[in-house]
């Protein structure tokens, strides 16, 4: 396999591009050529033992830390990823590519269709979680990296690194799985289900055609922003933070302003997140989510495909006020884990910021996470 | 004689009872110190149950195999044999189902190792006999209304229980309060009075399969012990 590389100035990010390569997607269609968006923080060693993957979730990027040029500020993980944080550059090699479907750079609905001039649109095929780590492996193969140390993400980014697990457990040596589950439960399906039926039902969405006349749905991706945020948070968190709080009034409106400070706080979230995000690629991965599932089939993967791989680690994390991704979910995985004698460690970090908590401060999830590396990392250093 | 020693105490006498390349299980596990201590001297690959959230993150941030959760609830996902050794260290006490978490190490683990403080001591006796009042000790040191140790038994209620659950006892270890060490199973007499702590290493030892006649399927060992 040859892959070219080239550096996006604009994008700010380097590009691999996948020529000719016929991957084939879960759906059975078939892309033959491809490309994905990364960025690397740090230096690989000699060695190439300390290569870290991150994987982002839903509405995240390539840009983990360090500045984001499409939204002009900091990176999405910026508190964790960097020289001295959790996840520390001086000593890891951490690399972070935009998923296959996504919109920052990597193919996905808003690129152009190999060979022409028409971006994909609603023409893109169905991608699957299990698609964007085999895009992910291909690209840590073309950067001569045979074993990855570490992959690790939250929400959709747990999903990767659990599916990681299930393909490549010879390429890895451990997983940190945030605030995921073995499955996308009922509920999730149904609040991503109202969120895409959002973006279709407006006009200008044009069965995902609206790049022709160079519009964008942006009601309904707001809509769909919106609704999202509000699973992300938590209740409680969201009396701590706005209550029943007034927006720039004394008095209430009696008509449909946003009176209230929640009103307005998720109106700034939708409007800011259409300016970065595209509406077809927000259908494609809000899918790639739905369809993942391991509930019946992830013991026997661990248990068959992967006794020479005893020594593949896991570290579970989950947050008791996250009630998108529940500790129960993740308490799924560490019994089967368990029931197999697998090496897992489980933590429920106590706090009231939802579904959320892995992108702001806990500092329990910043040592464990610190500690889990430093000491495996020292393990194999030996 | 401070908690610390007594743990350090307890925790190297656990050693001597442990073989060499061993898979450890330790329920109660704390930060991960008696993990450690059989990692560095016994070679061992160790696992963890704790039920305090900062003592599991501390033990993971150590680099443990450490799982955030209740051993009551939580036992019941690991297979049988899975370990070697399952340690079950100053907790017994404080369990709601001391029983049934005895037959839980056993099914776990090849072998069990407890221990716990005996209610038997002299000195407790005398406390609730002169005084009157529920016994506050070095090694129980809680008032009655707020302790998290809530079932209370002497050696001898033990090695009773053990003997009805067909539990063998391979080998005991006594401590007294001032730190003397002896074994059980050879002092006769007074045991129970001079005994401050204890430590038991447990199995299922001579255990014949026991076939259950059925029509299709021979039931052995492993799903009657389960049960």
């Amino acid at each position: 396999m040859k892959t070219k590389f080239t550096t996006d100035t604009k994008l700010e990010s380097e590009i691999a591009y996948f020529e000719n390569i016929n991957l084939k997607l879960e759906s059975g269609d078939i892309i033959d050529s491809f490309k994905l968006a990364f960025k690397t923080y740090g230096k690989l060693n000699a060695d190439k033992t300390n290569a870290i993957l991150v994987c982002h979730a839903l509405t995240g990027d390539q840009y983990v830390a360090g500045n984001n040029p499409i939204t002009g500020r900091e990176g999405w993980w910026s508190r964790m990823v960097g020289p001295n944080k959790p996840i520390d550059t001086n000593k890891f090699f951490v690399i972070c590519s935009n998923v296959l479907g996504g919109c920052a750079g990597s193919t996905g609905p808003k690129e152009l269709q190999n060979g022409s001039d028409v971006a994909y649109g609603g023409n893109f095929p169905s991608v699957t979680i299990k698609d964007m780590v085999k895009a992910q492996s291909l690209l840590i193969e073309s950067l001569n990296i045979e074993k990855l140390f570490s992959v690790i993400g939250g929400s959709m980014g747990a999903m990767q690194a659990l599916q990681w697990a299930i393909d490549f457990p010879d390429k890895i040596l451990n997983i940190i799985h945030i605030a995921g589950a073995l499955k996308h439960s009922a509920q999730n399906i149904a609040f991503h289900e109202v969120g895409r039926q959002a973006i279709m039902s407006d006009p200008i969405w044009k069965n995902g055609k609206y790049f022709e006349n160079n519009e964008v749905p942006e009601r309904g991706l707001s809509v769909a922003r919106m609704i999202a945020h509000i699973t992300y948070l938590s209740e409680n968190a969201m009396h701590r933070k706005f209550g029943r709080k007034l927006q720039s009034r004394d008095i209430i409106s009696f008509g449909f302003d946003a009176d209230f400070q929640v009103e307005s706080y998720l109106r700034y979230q939708g409007k800011s997140f259409v300016e970065r995000f595209d509406a077809n690629s927000y259908l494609y991965l809000t899918r790639a989510m739905d369809y993942f599932d391991h509930d019946e089939t992830f013991r026997k993967n661990i248990e068959f495909s992967h006794n020479p791989n005893n020594h593949l680690k896991y570290l579970i994390v989950s947050f008791t006020s996250d009630w998108l991704f529940p500790t129960m979910e993740s308490k799924m995985i560490v019994n089967q884990l368990n029931s197999l004698s697998r090496e897992v460690s489980f933590l429920e970090i106590d706090t009231d910021k939802g579904h959320d908590s892995f992108l702001l401060e806990e500092p329990q999830l910043d040592d464990v996470i610190k500690g889990f590396l430093t000491n495996n990392f020292a393990k194999i250093d030996e | 004689m401070n908690k610390i020693n007594s743990i350090r105490k307890d925790w190297s006498l656990i050693e001597t009872l442990i073989a060499e390349d061993r898979k450890i299980l330790d329920i109660g596990c704390g930060d991960g110190g008696l993990m450690e201590q059989l990692e560095n001297n016994r070679n061992a690959i160790t696992h963890g149950i704790e039920l305090n959230r900062d003592l599991a993150a501390n033990a993971i941030a150590r680099g443990f195999n450490v799982v955030h959760g209740n051993a009551e609830l939580d036992l019941s996902q690991y297979s049988n044999n899975s370990f070697d050794y399952v340690i079950l260290s100053q907790t017994l006490q404080a369990m709601m189902k001391p029983k049934d978490i005895l037959s839980e190490l056993l099914r776990i683990g090849s072998k069990a190792i407890v221990s716990f403080p005996n209610f038997g001591h002299w000195k407790i006796r005398l406390q609730l006999l002169i005084s009157g009042k529920m016994p506050v000790t070095e090694s129980l040191p809680y008032t009655w209304y707020d302790t998290p140790n809530i079932h209370f038994f002497t050696i001898k209620d033990f090695l009773n229980l053990c003997n009805e659950m067909n539990i063998v006892i391979e080998k005991s270890i006594g401590l007294t309060s001032k730190g003397k060490q002896f074994d059980i199973s050879e002092s006769i007499t007074g045991v129970n009075f001079f005994t401050h702590e204890a430590i038991f290493l447990l199995s299922y030892k001579n255990f014949e399969p026991i076939k259950i006649k059925s029509s299709k399927k021979v039931f052995a060992k492993n799903s009657v012990i389960a049960n």
